[in-house]
């Protein structure tokens, strides 16, 4: 089963990164960007029947540290 | 009696043996060498530090796939029974990441690699790591890192200000840290972290001694025990 884990940052944390990128988008003459955050996206490839319980604590434990960032968890394939 | 201490190595650690030097200048005694995947620590220390560097190459996050390896079960089980802990600049970020500190550090404000000496000032003389300041001191530092700039909500950084848990301060504007936190102490004082690089600055030949106090504080602390 392949699962796609997307890291954000949580909404109010700065985001240097974004930022940087934002000014970026501007010099290269795109305008009307309000704003951007980059994120990190994990793709696994699991077990079928690795359970959501399962997941998630992939998520907390190490995939996203939940002082700073959310995850959300999507599935591409079950079995 | 013998200052017993440990300093762990994680691949891609970098100041490990300048904290080996600096714990054997000012205590006189040698520190034990521990790798990251060891299961266990030596019996009975009295002292343990986590150095700078990029341990894992910052995969991930910075500190985030050391805070998970072998050795550092032991270490948050030491820290929980009392054992100071020293984790400087990415022994900063492990533990934040380990749980044994709140909040994280992100990427610096400025987003550039931040490597120079810089003002500190002491925010406690009340712990057993920066009992040989006074409080309200300017010191001065070296810092090297690019993800030193400390978050925490608002109701954390209100909680460590009143229980006495900031330790220094940057006395300039540095990485964009919330309050300019600079290093932070746990709930028991037993615990600190912080991005400056005290183990740089123990003796005039490296550019200053600032930092000397912050591990004679340590060996005072035991030998007062």
């Amino acid at each position: 089963m392949k699962v796609r884990i997307h890291v954000s940052l949580k909404p109010g944390v700065l985001d240097p990164q974004g930022r940087a990128v934002h000014h970026a988008l501007e010099g290269l003459g795109f305008s009307g960007i309000a704003d951007v955050r980059v994120g990190r996206l994990i793709e696994l490839d699991v077990a079928d029947g690795t359970s959501d319980a399962d997941l998630e604590a992939m998520c907390r434990q190490l995939l996203a540290n939940q002082v700073i960032e959310n995850f959300r968890i999507e599935k591409l394939e079950t079995a | 009696m013998a200052f017993r201490s440990a300093v762990v190595t994680f691949p891609g650690s970098n100041c490990d043996r300048d904290m080996a030097v600096a714990l054997e200048k000012v205590s006189g005694s040698a520190p034990l060498r521990v790798w990251h995947g060891d299961a266990e620590l030596p019996d009975a220390l009295d002292f343990i530090a986590l150095p700078g560097g990029f341990s894992y190459g910052d995969y991930l996050r910075s500190g985030a796939m050391a805070a998970r390896s072998p050795i550092m079960q032991a270490v948050v089980g030491a820290a929980n029974r009392g054992v100071p802990v020293l984790g400087v600049c990415n022994g900063f970020q492990v533990l934040t990441e380990s749980g044994l500190l709140p909040g994280a550090l992100m990427r610096n404000a400025g987003q550039a690699f931040v490597c120079r000496t810089v003002a500190l000032t002491v925010a406690t003389s009340q712990s057993l790591f920066t009992a040989g300041y006074e409080a309200g001191q300017t010191i001065r530092v070296p810092v090297a890192h690019h993800d030193g700039n400390y978050f925490a909500d608002e109701a954390t950084l209100d909680r460590l200000e009143a229980e006495g848990r900031v330790a220094f301060r940057y006395a300039e504007e540095v990485n964009g840290s919330q309050r300019r936190i600079a290093g932070v102490l746990n709930e028991a004082g037993n615990v600190l972290g912080m991005m400056p690089h005290p183990e740089r600055a123990i003796e005039p030949e490296l550019g200053g001694s600032d930092g000397r106090a912050l591990f004679e504080s340590a060996v005072q602390a035991l030998v007062s025990a």
